[in-house]
């Protein structure tokens, strides 16, 4: 579309580096609110637990221009250990949070209406128009989106617009918007940093080769020439795996390392994102069959009483089969 | 058999072992990456500088922190009281048409990044469980508890199911954003997490499809399951041993 067919990440608005650091400032605004949370049951370690999660996107980029990579990584492989101790041993918690009563929330609901609706459903429909048609937009020499990053691009500046819209609607500001985010960021905890762990793993699992050894094994068992046995092995040990694991994500870089990669992607030239979509949702075929999400599996049972605390599991594997099929059917006849 | 290196895979089985036995994730992921290092041989400090660099590199996935201020100041003002209200207000006759509906809103709201609003202590406990219960027994009289366990579980399944197959089609969520993490950090280029959202959506529209075939059908397996129920209960009032229920009745 555009004349100049040489985009340069350097020079965008909405930047990768510029939507980090905006991370980075969010994040650092959460843990001054939770220092200023005097009554939180673990008030110090949870700040420090997000202060060094938020100093990788503040201060990275910038260490990396003034100590060099080397030194960079290195801080910041400490702070990953750190983070991970702290959440080990159990010292990231929530606090406490000012909230109006369901009362008067109710009664909140009752005035605004499905208009609330309205801001929530803007992020994925900006993000969609934005980075199909507005992602070669320039002002002047500059780029509006990052042309390696389109999505994410577009994703920032359509949360922009959905938190100026919610302040529109419930007269509730940008920086109201910031403290109230705490509640929920403190109620995923740990858990908004574990994808992050995992694509560390898995770039862990490259340096130390871990797809070659599982490539190695997988050989013994299968011809890597059989392509519909390997989409078969991709899919059913996506589901295995997260069987074992309760955790989609978790079995993801290992099957995907071990088998997609090397055999389907590197071997037979299958396309990548239809591979890996339909991969993962494999893997929740077996989240649906497994007592180890329980979470999703076994508290609901509770919570409705039921005698059989398999029941919930037992109802959704005739779905999760069918589906788990219906995809291995579905990747073999689209990724090649 | 004697060229096979199996130590690069000792991360797996810590990672394995280590969800199995429920530490800590993060704790589990870290020592995994660990065990790996070591396993083949990587010195201690380039090992943490490798933690550093890919856990650096994989910072978009963090990029889902700025979607919740706008979710927090929703919920301020009543959110998801007004999903609820949503729920309770669902008009159906029957337990299936009613489940049929909170599935497919469900799922296409989870696929618009809503995946918060309702949920297995949210809705379906306090509303959809009662709602289909209650209409059953509104169509046949008082169900046998075995009965009400098996719609509730339905219940909670749809739930489940529906956010499932519906999440991975919005780009900002875990799930997208790891894959896009991962491709890019093994060297392919060109995928952006709208690639892989939309590829979502085949298996999404199968999930849809095979779960609303099996609620459709759920109605006569609630009127299969009281008939058995019915059965049960009448076999064991005629057998004559049962002679302690026989006394009671006498006694009144």
């Amino acid at each position: 579309m555009s004349l100049m067919n040489t985009p340069d990440a350097q020079s965008s608005l909405l930047s990768i580096d510029n939507i980090y650091l905006l991370i980075g400032f969010i994040v650092m605004f959460l843990v001054v609110k939770t220092l200023q949370d005097k009554a939180h049951p673990k008030r110090l370690t949870t700040a420090l637990f997000w202060f060094l999660f938020g100093s990788v996107f503040i201060f990275g980029d910038a260490s990396i221009a003034l100590i060099g990579e080397r030194n960079t990584y290195l801080w910041i492989g400490i702070n990953v250990v750190i983070i991970a101790l702290l959440a080990g041993m159990n010292m990231v918690s929530m606090g406490n949070y000012e909230m109006p009563c369901e009362r008067a929330k109710t009664e909140d609901a009752n005035r605004f209406g499905n208009k609330l609706f309205v801001p929530a459903v803007l992020i994925p429909i900006v993000t969609v128009i934005c980075t199909i048609i507005l992602s070669e937009i320039q002002l002047g020499d500059f780029y509006l989106f990052d042309q390696e990053h389109v999505t994410l691009s577009a994703l920032t500046l359509a949360c922009t617009i959905a938190l100026l819209v919610s302040w529109k609607i419930t007269k509730g500001s940008p920086l109201q918007a910031l403290s109230e985010s705490r509640r929920l960021v403190d109620s995923i905890g740990w858990a908004a940093i574990l994808p992050q762990m995992l694509a560390m793993l898995g770039g862990v699992f490259i340096v130390a080769n871990t797809g070659t050894a599982i490539q190695d094994l997988v050989t013994l068992f299968i011809s890597p020439d059989n392509r519909f046995m390997l989409v078969v092995l991709y899919c059913v040990g996506m589901a295995l795996f997260t069987m074992i694991m309760g955790n989609a994500f978790a079995a993801f870089p290992v099957m995907t390392a071990g088998i997609a990669l090397p055999f389907l992607i590197q071997g037979h030239g299958a396309d990548p994102a239809p591979l890996v979509a339909i991969g993962m949702y494999s893997g929740y075929c077996g989240t649906l069959m497994t007592p180890m999400a329980a979470n999703f599996n076994i508290v609901p049972a509770a919570l409705l009483d039921l005698k059989d605390k398999y029941q919930v599991i037992k109802v959704q594997i005739p779905t999760a089969i069918t589906l788990l099929v219906i995809n291995i059917f579905l990747m073999y006849g689209v990724v090649f | 058999m004697t060229e096979l290196n199996l130590l690069p895979l000792l991360g797996i089985a810590v990672i394995v072992i280590g969800f199995a036995l429920r530490f800590n994730p993060l704790l589990v992921v870290t020592s995994a990456g660990l065990v790996t290092g070591f396993a083949v041989g990587i010195d201690f400090v380039d090992l943490i500088a490798t933690f550093g660099e890919k856990f650096m590199n994989s910072r978009q996935l963090a990029s889902f922190l700025l979607i919740l201020p706008v979710i927090a100041i929703l919920e301020r003002y009543g959110l998801q009281q007004r999903a609820k209200a949503w729920v309770a207000g669902i008009k159906g006759a029957t337990t299936s048409r009613i489940l049929s509906m909170y599935f497919v809103v469900r799922e296409c709201s989870a696929a618009l990044g809503l995946i918060n609003l309702a949920g297995q202590a949210q809705t379906v406990r306090p509303l959809l469980a009662p709602m289909a219960i209650g209409a059953a027994a509104n169509q046949y009289g008082d169900l046998p508890q075995d009965v009400k366990d098996m719609i509730g579980a339905h219940a909670a399944a749809c739930d489940n199911i529906a956010v499932f197959f519906g999440e991975d089609i919005f780009i900002a969520f875990g799930a997208v954003l790891l894959m896009d993490a991962f491709l890019k950090e093994n060297g392919i280029a060109g995928i952006e997490p709208l690639h892989i959202g939309l590829w979502a959506i085949p298996t999404a529209i199968a999930a849809l499809i095979v779960h609303l075939f099996r609620l459709a059908r759920f109605e006569a397996k609630i009127r299969a399951e009281i008939a058995r129920c019915q059965q049960q209960q009448s076999e064991e009032e005629q057998t004559p041993s049962n002679t302690n229920s026989a006394l009671k009745e006498e006694s009144l």
